[in-house]
This record gives C-alpha cells, sequence and structure tokens, in this order.
C-alpha cells in the first residue's frame, strides 16, 4: 500500500524519539538466538543500523565490538542491524570481521520504528532504563561516543528487576 | 549531523581504503563502484541534478516529469522513495544492474531518466556510479544523477519534498 506525504508520521519519529522509551523489537539473530530489546533493561544498549555496502559502518563496528569486550562486564551491550536486502553478503561480512556481537536482520518496518533509517550508519544509544539519549547519523565520532558510553554506564547503576540479559 | 563531512581527503581516502580491506574479497562487488573508477565522482558534474531541480520537475506536467529510479536497498526503497519511481536494483550488483536495464527497457533513449540511491553519502555511495554507467553504456542520452550529497533522509525528506511508502 502506498501512502503519499510531504513528511510521513514515522518520519517525524526522528526527533520525538529522544528522551523516550526505545521502540521494542525482538529478532533472531544470525546465530539462531533471540534478540529481545527490553531483555537488555538496566544495560547502556549501543543500536548501531549498518549494511555491508556502507563503508563507514564497516570501519565502526570493529570498535564497538571493541567496546563491547572492554565494556560488557560494566553493564554494555551492542546490537547490530542489518539493513541489507539479503543475508548472505551480511553472514560473509560478520566472519570477516570477526563479530560476534548479536547481528540481526533490519527491514522497512524496524528501520520506520527508529524514525525511519535513509542514510547509512545510524547509531542509537539506550540508558539503562530503556531511554532513548542520543542518535548518531553518519560516522561515529568513536573518542565522543566512547564518552557518552562511558558516562552512561557511570551515571546509573543497574536498574532494579532489569533481568540484564545479554550474550 | 555528519561528523565525516569534515573528514580531510586523506582521512576520506583511508576509511574506504579500510573499509574495503576489511571486506574483501567477500565485499568486493559492494565496493566495485570504487575499485573500478565507477564511483559517484565517476559522473560528469554536468549530469547532476540537486534536489530542489528534481522537485520543481516532479510538480510539472505528467509529460514532462522524467522517469525516475531508485537504484539502492529495498530496504530503504520501501521505508520511503520518491512519489512514481521504481526499484530499479542496487547499481553495484549485476543482478541489480539487470534489473535497471529491464526497468528502462520501454524509456526511449533520449528521454530525460533520473537516478537516485542516498543509502550513504555522496563519495560513498557504491551504487550510483555503475547505475550510471549502465545506462550510458545502453545508449541513454539523457541521464541525471540525483546528488544526495549526505543521504536519501538528510537530503530528500528531510526537506521536506514529497514521499511515498511501500514496495
Amino acid at each position: 500500500m502506498l501512502c503519499l506525504a510531504i513528511l510521513p508520521d514515522f518520519l517525524q519519529g526522528q526527533s520525538v524519539l529522544l528522551n523516550r522509551p526505545a521502540p521494542q523489537f525482538v529478532r533472531t539473530d544470525l546465530r539462531g538466538r533471540q534478540v529481545d530489546l527490553k531483555a537488555f533493561r538496566g544495560k547502556v544498549v549501543l543500536l548501531n543500523f549498518w549494511a555491508t555496502w556502507c563503508g563507514p559502518c564497516l570501519v565502526e563496528l570493529p570498535q564497538f565490538q571493541a567496546w563491547q569486550q572492554k565494556y560488557g562486564s560494566a553493564g554494555f551491550q551492542v546490537i547490530a542491524v542489518s539493513m541489507d536486502d539479503e543475508v548472505a553478503p551480511v553472514r560473509a561480512a560478520v566472519r570477516k570481521m570477526h563479530l560476534r556481537l548479536p547481528v540481526v536482520m533490519g527491514d522497512d518496518k524496524l528501520g520506520s520504528l527508529y524514525g525511519g533509517v535513509l542514510g547509512l550508519p545510524i547509531t542509537f544509544l539506550i540508558a539503562r532504563d530503556g531511554t532513548v539519549v542520543d542518535r548518531h547519523e553518519g560516522a561515529a565520532d568513536t573518542p565522543m561516543m566512547e564518552r557518552k558510553v562511558r558516562t552512561l554506564l557511570a551515571l546509573h547503576q543497574a536498574i532494579p528487576g532489569g533481568s540484564g540479559a545479554g550474550f | 549531523m555528519f561528523l565525516i563531512r569534515n573528514h580531510s581527503a586523506f582521512g576520506v581516502a583511508a576509511l574506504a581504503l579500510a573499509a574495503t580491506l576489511l571486506l574483501a574479497p567477500q565485499g568486493r562487488a559492494q565496493f566495485a563502484g570504487d575499485a573500478s573508477g565507477q564511483s559517484a565522482f565517476s559522473i560528469p558534474q554536468s549530469q547532476l541534478i540537486k534536489p530542489d531541480a528534481l522537485n520543481h520537475l516532479l510538480q510539472g506536467a505528467p509529460k514532462t516529469r522524467p522517469f525516475v529510479a531508485q537504484v539502492g536497498s529495498h530496504t530503504m526503497f520501501s521505508q520511503a522513495h520518491i512519489p512514481g519511481s521504481v526499484y530499479a536494483g542496487p547499481g553495484a550488483e549485476s543482478n541489480g544492474l539487470q534489473l535497471l536495464a529491464s526497468k528502462v527497457a520501454s524509456v526511449h533513449k533520449n528521454e530525460l531518466i533520473v537516478i537516485y540511491c542516498g543509502c550513504c553519502p555522496w563519495r560513498h555511495c557504491p551504487n550510483i556510479g555503475p547505475a550510471y554507467k549502465k545506462l550510458h553504456d545502453m545508449g541513454y542520452t539523457n541521464v541525471k544523477a540525483l546528488y544526495l550529497a549526505n543521504n536519501f533522509g538528510d537530503d530528500w525528506v528531510n526537506k521536506g519534498y514529497r514521499v511515498e511508502q511501500g514496495q
């Protein structure tokens, strides 16, 4: 079904996502494990939309994985959402980059849920309470983003009752 | 905000090289545009059209409107695309170029065709250059590439130009 509009409602979500609960989703990652965003409540989540054809994405993903190793025990979790149309090149890229992060396939529905993913990369930071606190479009300024991650990890203690489930 | 805008030419070249090395050989097709000299920069400046100019053309009488084709990701096309445009496959892939050829089969060789992608910043786009070359090689004489400096979201949607959603 086509929907014609000057600025569709879903795209207005880009601005209203900040300081709001992160849109919930459940997907199965490339290893067959369920990735349920709400299961990460209590952790700081870096949600990265990427694709194999996106040069800057391929540069920053290994950095995000390094942060996963560095800060994972402090309650940090990276989730990578590929916006590729097909899974085969994604599997190849994940193997090549030795990614051990949960990687799920995105689509237009998930993109729209996050305000429209109409250019890559796009990275969201989600606080331990599940609130979207940052949206960064384009190649990450990794020193600045790492500072934000560290601040989020330090500012908030683990949320009581949060499962803190992770990978 | 795209921090990559501020990268030096050397930085951009290093970024592209790093991305290529990370994925080679699996990712070679995705960067074929860069590797074969068919990057976005291979398109003559005279054959670029800016978003406001295309938007103006689209407001005109139906018979004066160009044939518009998206040559990037279908996931992005489904989220939002230029009204009336057709999905013509990723230009970086051979099956995408085949789809493009089939989509323009009924278009007269001197009719105005506008192709666009907007998956990522112009300098990194793997699709637009090969798609332009394909049409040129097929004998189309009036092909323009929509110049989207950052991406379709920033340079078309957020400018308030009309979009459609759907397949």
